[in-house]
């Protein structure tokens, strides 16, 4: 069931993917980038930068995972993306362009609740809702003006199976989010994220409130989401980026200090910061 | 040393936690007695009081026979108590409306020794009504103004220096004394508000025409229930607005940032992930304000209560405007009249102590129903 799901999924984002970069800019398509961080700083107060001359880019399709040790900025960047920093009114990226499907997200055009739509988030702390299962994932449709049972019905299903919580909720929807497991909550804040369909999700250490069981289940559900969408995880978990991602991101004190394939950042590191850190030298 | 200690036998004069000072454990005991006569001294007065008004307002509302209630004490608005012997040497009590009707039936009797006693007849409908409609109207007026500044206090202001002058300045009007906002009610509702008339009156602060002869004059809404529930309303807005605010932030932060992420503007963030659940808190906070409001005399004294009223509110008015425009009789302000503007006598004490007893009972239901919803929600939340 899943599988078809995906396919229709990949059918679907193609040409909105085309769309979107025809009427931003240049090729994208062709790229095969979704984001770009273009010599990024960012500041939470005027003149404490705690990103400096970040640049990147995350390609579609992949699981990016950003590591390094607290405090050094990596859900600072990540915020960035959906522009969940706006919150805060001094938060301010000071130099630089970042670029979600070709279009500088911090532009006056740009809407943030379109972005938001693109570009979805699943926090630290699981956060459903204190509504049933179905209304929570129904959430995102009902505020975009949806209200027909049986689109609602159908999206419903479809984001807790690629949640792969259907089997589990399937005969309580009405019941509170809140009587889930940690693990089935954060599954189903999954599900309510994927049910906007976004092409990009946020994911800012999603298993560090869960016990290793529901991790390895989160886990295994990351890796299979990535068939359809983007995915960029925060984890000060370095075996976890090794189990889950394709790319990795080391950050240190504000600094993207080396991103490659995963795997040779964690057997073969270029940087020298890299190295002490994932052989557990400091952080 | 140790081999001595051993040695010895343990003697039992010799106990060793024996008291040394005897002048600090009689100071501990002393300050206990006194902690605890003074927690003794307020359950007195508490229980005093409480047993005077049920001893002496109990026998007024309640009778021994079915319907084991005074229904008149509750069906009938206070009138003037007539007192008085008939030649045949019969001793009367009658309301005034039973007295003319008393007289009207038996023209031929001659009354002698009248008395009258005014307000202390009939029931307490009209003040009852009144003490409802004005805290209604506070209700409603108190929680729309103090959730929308609540909200705009809480989810949209940017935190400062400024927001926190604003804070400032709503807690301090929690200390004002309950005359100056019925001073400041007349002032402002009773004598300038404005109001929509034909012809603006020449008291009107200024007015101009809005509609083909329609004014909006400043002449004030004079005294009435609109009056007296708005002078309420600004009274207890601090307690609300705290109120308010402090249901908004036990709303964790993830709910919002959850809602946002999916793409929800502010509003429908706050309507759909915020406001559902902080109303139990508003509301349970809201009832406890309510307790507050209805017992009060100055802020209505002379914004909105009358002591005397012939027609119960519905009878009075013809249109919802009229409606609201009347001046009501009030439970706080009546209890006031009946103890303290009327000659005390034997005949006026069933009156002034049923309704003491009624209206202290109705405080005490609303305080409880406050404090079960407390609980009953404080149970329901699990985040
Ligand atoms: N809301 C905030 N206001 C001010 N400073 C912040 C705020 N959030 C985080 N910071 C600071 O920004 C830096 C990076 O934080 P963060 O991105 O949360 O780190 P990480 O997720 O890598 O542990 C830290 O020094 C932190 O103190
Ligand atoms: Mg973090």
């Amino acid at each position: 069931m899943s599988t078809v799901m995906s396919e229709q999924e990949k059918e679907t984002q193609i040409p909105e993917g085309t769309q979107s970069s025809s009427s931003s800019s240049e090729n994208q398509e062709a790229s095969n980038v979704v984001i770009e961080v273009d010599d990024v700083n960012f500041a939470y107060v005027k003149g404490k930068d705690v990103l400096r001359n970040i640049s990147m880019e995350v390609n579609r399709g992949e699981v990016t995972a950003f590591i390094g040790p607290s405090g050094c900025g990596k859900s600072t960047l990540l915020r960035c993306f959906n522009r969940m920093n706006d919150l805060i009114p001094t938060a301010a990226i000071t130099n630089g362009e970042i670029r979600i499907l070709g279009t500088d997200i911090y532009d006056p055009n740009v809407d943030v609740i379109e972005l938001r739509k693109h570009v979805g988030m699943v926090f630290q702390k699981y956060n459903p809702f204190p509504k049933s299962i179905y209304e929570n994932v129904a959430y995102g449709l009902r505020i975009q003006g949806v209200a027909k049972k049986s689109v609602l019905d159908d999206t419903v299903e479809e984001s807790l199976r690629l949640a792969g919580l259907w089997e589990e909720v399937k005969d309580r929807l009405d019941a509170s989010g809140l009587g889930l497991s940690g693990g089935q909550q954060q599954r189903l804040c999954i599900a309510r994220t994927i049910a906007v369909k976004p092409k990009i999700i946020l994911m800012d250490e999603p298993c560090s409130a869960l016990d290793p069981i529901s991790t390895t289940t989160v886990e295994e559900l990351i890796t299979q989401l990535k068939d359809d969408f983007t995915i960029v995880i925060v984890t000060h978990n370095m075996q976890q980026a090794t189990r889950v991602s394709d790319r990795t991101a080391f950050f240190y004190l504000g600094n993207l200090i080396e991103m490659d394939e995963t795997t040779k950042i964690f057997n073969n590191p270029s940087k020298k910061e890299t190295e002490d850190y994932i052989s557990g030298r400091f952080g | 040393m140790h081999d001595l200690a051993k040695d010895k036998p343990v003697e039992k004069s010799l106990n060793p936690f024996s008291t040394k000072d005897f002048a600090l454990k009689r100071r501990d005991g002393f300050i206990r007695t006194l902690l605890r006569l003074a927690t003794y001294f307020i359950l007195a007065c508490a229980g005093f009081i409480f047993a005077d008004i049920i001893i002496k307002g109990a026998p007024v509302v309640f009778e021994s026979s079915f319907p084991f209630v005074n229904t008149k004490f509750f069906t009938e608005s206070p009138e003037t108590l007539v007192v008085f012997d008939t030649a045949d040497g019969e001793s009367h009590q009658l309301d005034f409306s039973d007295y003319s009707q008393f007289k009207r039936d038996n023209p031929d009797m001659k009354i002698i020794e009248e008395h009258t006693h005014s307000y202390s007849g009939g029931g307490i409908l009209g003040p009852l009504v009144g003490t409802a409609l004005l805290t209604l109207i506070c209700i409603v007026v108190a929680l729309f103004i103090g959730l929308t500044t609540s909200i705009y206090l809480n989810e949209y202001s940017s935190k400062g220096r400024f927001m926190d002058m604003v804070r400032l300045a709503i807690m301090n009007l929690a200390g004002v004394p309950s005359i100056v906002y019925g001073l400041f009610g007349l002032g402002l509702f009773c004598l300038v508000a404005p109001v929509i008339v034909d012809a603006p009156n020449d008291r009107a602060l200024f007015s101009f025409p809005i509609l083909p002869g329609k004014y909006l004059s400043f002449e004030g809404w004079g005294t009435c229930m609109m009056a007296g529930g708005f002078t309420l309303a600004v009274m207890i807005l601090p307690v609300i607005i705290a109120a308010c605010e402090e249901s908004l932030k036990a709303i964790p932060m993830g709910f919002r940032e959850a809602s946002l992420a999916l793409g929800a503007t502010k509003w429908q963030t706050i309507s759909k992930a915020v406001l559902p659940y902080a109303f139990p808190g508003m509301l349970t906070a809201s009832i406890l304000g309510i307790t507050r409001v209805a017992g009060e005399t100055a802020p209505i004294m002379f914004t909105a209560a009358l002591a005397h009223k012939d027609v119960l509110p519905w009878e009075g008015a013809n249109s919802l405007g009229g409606f609201f425009s009347q001046s009501v009789q009030a439970m706080p302000y009546h209890i006031y009249t009946v103890a303290a503007r009327i000659p005390q006598s034997e005949y006026t004490k069933p009156m002034q102590y049923g309704s003491v007893f009624v209206f202290m009972i109705l405080v005490m239901c609303f305080a409880a129903l406050s404090i079960w919803m407390r609980i009953h929600y404080r149970k329901k939340v699990k985040w």
